[in-house]
């Protein structure tokens, strides 16, 4: 497909100004280019087309199955769309709420923030939300910093935070840049956390521990309470990565679980647009030990208004006004829509689709743990790698079939890992031509497998150069 | 594929006494498991680092891993070749793939580690 530049041709324009009916004026010279800007000549026939055509080569879930294990690719119901396209919503400036006068008119706006952070602390068990990290690391930031306040608060501050090899990628990083030392807890051959582990490096100077269950193993860790007894017991606070929360919504909550705090993914869970990269949400609960510390301003119902209040040792704002506020729009829509008995089914499908893609093909390919998984599986084509077909070859081929591939790679606690997400949306027909086209290629291994590492052969790109790609960046072009 | 010249940890790293110093790589089965590396980030020269502190970084296509150090000791020099070339780690993995060199080794910690044979039983175990 060529580049809309290459379409380019001399003197071919989409414009066409009005005739000039103003006197003219002359622009000062230091304000004008000196060469002509570099667009692309084209009409406007061409852009329609252009744009028309790329947007045909859009892969998503609107158009695809789409089972990216860990990122939860849930479908939009476009009623939150809907709801999120209001003009009352849209078309209000964030900075009425920056000005008291203006209070009044963002009232709507307020008892929405408000709402959907107490629907949010209804779910994870929390005593208070907040709305404004607008990503989920963001989240997990800002869960690690109101940790490190609570341990300065109460005169000591400890540096460790205790992260399993099974918790959510990027928990590391943030527990890192909010300034703590971390230390890995292996997991057990079940997949889950070795406890005995845990007990080794659980010493007097942790100061929080971070826990995403279901783990990226998408398996249940079985001693998740005792895990929080034995970190509340040297005074570590727990964290609740709610990456997988759509795995256990409605089932139970972290908070009675033993959490302290805790993030909401609402791209995830809550079915808003989910980017990768955003506009995201990662709202964080509390329980009441870390409420005075939450970011400011708080949305807070006082006489018959919605005002704004700052929490007493605030650590302050972490984003602008009230986070990706559009986002959590679409949350409230999509939970008041589901509902109570709505959002428990959501869990419920999500883990059923996600087993019976599991039963389907774990005789092919290898199961990675021996338990029950929750909402993803994970397989390993170990098998298929000892003939020359790899977790990613099988991945291109399932591009030929016009399905999204599954996450590969990762864990990296599996090799060969193929990590499977379907989601609570998809019917059980959508999940069969899944699993027919995953057992297919695994016929093909044996007899087939230069074509299977030559693929996709049908897409508008075929086999991509990774080396190069990771190698070469150019932010150029 | 594991030479007996050299000592290996669990973590995948092999370690060479040159008489003095040691050279630091990562193994056949480590850059075979990591796929196509495509960037190796060094530690800085005269860094100091105690067994189990990480010293470098290895990106491939699938993953990034640090490289630590196996045993105690001073960084002496990187090879900077890996820069330029980082499938060198994949191509050459005991010769040109090499990481860094430590001195100020102490013997005892060389002695700890595992042998070849040992190394293979243990990547034997990780398979079953």
């Amino acid at each position: 497909m060529q580049l809309i530049y290459e379409k380019s041709r001399p003197g071919c324009r989409a414009i066409t100004f009005d005739p000039l009916d103003v006197p003219t004026a002359t622009m000062p010279p230091q304000l004008c280019r000196v060469s002509p800007a570099s667009l692309p000549e084209v009409s406007e026939l061409d852009v329609v087309r252009h744009f028309t055509n790329l947007s045909r080569r859009n892969f998503g879930v609107d158009s695809h199955f789409y089972p990216l294990g860990s990122c939860s690719m849930k479908y939009n119901p476009k009623l939150a769309e809907a709801v999120a396209a209001e003009p009352g919503f849209a078309g209000l400036h964030p900075h009425l709420s920056s000005d008291r006068a203006y209070l009044p008119q963002c009232q709507g706006a307020l008892q929405l923030i408000y709402e959907t952070e107490r629907l949010l602390a209804e779910i994870g068990g929390m005593h208070q939300v907040s709305l404004q990290p607008i990503a989920g690391a963001h989240g997990e930031l800002t869960g690690t910093l109101l940790i490190a306040a609570y341990h300065r608060a109460r005169g000591h501050p400890k540096d460790t935070i205790l992260i399993p090899d099974s918790a959510h990628g990027t928990n590391p990083a943030s527990a890192a840049i909010a300034g703590f030392k971390v230390v890995e807890v292996p997991s057990n051959g079940d997949g889950t956390i070795h406890l005995n582990a845990f007990k080794g490096v659980l010493t007097a100077s942790v100061a929080g521990v971070m826990l995403t269950c279901p783990n990226t193993h998408g398996l249940f860790e079985p001693d998740v309470r005792r895990i929080c007894d034995l970190a509340h017991e040297v005074d570590a606070l727990t964290y609740y990565d709610g990456a997988n929360l759509n795995a256990i919504i409605g089932q139970c909550r972290p908070g009675d679980l033993g959490f302290d705090v805790m993030h909401f993914n609402l791209h995830k869970t809550f079915a808003t647009p989910h980017g990768m990269g955003g506009p995201g949400a990662g709202p964080i609960g509390v329980g009441e030990r870390l409420e005075p510390f939450l970011p400011g301003p708080r949305v807070v119902p006082r006489d018959d208004a919605y005002a704004l209040e700052w929490p007493e040792r605030s650590i302050g704002r972490i984003a602008a006004f009230f986070g990706n506020f559009m986002i959590a729009v679409r949350a409230y829509a999509y939970m008041l829509h589901l509902g109570a008995e709505g959002l428990k089914q959501v869990s419920e499908h999500a883990v059923l689709n996600a087993n019976y893609v599991h039963a389907r093909l774990k005789d092919v390919y290898l199961s990675a743990f021996p338990a029950r998984f929750m909402h993803e599986c994970v397989l390993s084509a170990a098998p298929q790698a000892k003939q020359g077909v790899r977790a990613l070859d099988i991945a291109k081929a399932l591009l030929d079939f016009g399905l999204h591939a599954p996450t590969v790679y990762f864990p990296l606690t599996v090799k060969e890992s193929i990590m499977i997400e379907p989601t609570e949306t998809e019917s059980k027909a959508t999940l069969d031509a899944f699993c027919d086209a995953m057992l297919q290629i695994a016929e093909r291994v044996a007899d087939d497998g230069q074509r299977l590492r030559e693929a996709p052969t049908s897409t508008p790109v075929g086999r991509l150069d990774e080396v190069r790609a990771a190698k070469e960046l150019n932010c150029a072009c | 594929m594991y030479p007996d010249n050299l000592r290996y940890t669990r973590e995948h790293e092999w370690i060479r006494d040159d008489g003095g110093t040691c050279t630091v790589g990562i193994t056949a089965y480590a850059s075979e498991q990591l796929g196509d590396v495509t960037y190796v980030e060094l530690p800085r020269p005269g860094a100091e680092a105690h067994a189990g502190d990480a010293l470098a970084v290895v990106e491939s296509v699938k993953a990034a891993s640090d490289v630590y150090a196996p045993v105690r000791g001073r960084v002496l020099e990187v090879n900077k070749a890996l820069e330029e070339r980082p499938e060198l780690v994949n191509e050459s993995p005991y010769d040109e793939g090499w990481f860094f060199r430590l001195d100020d080794v102490s013997a005892a910690e060389m002695n700890g580690l595992m042998n070849a044979d040992v190394y293979q039983a243990f990547l034997k175990g990780l398979e079953a």
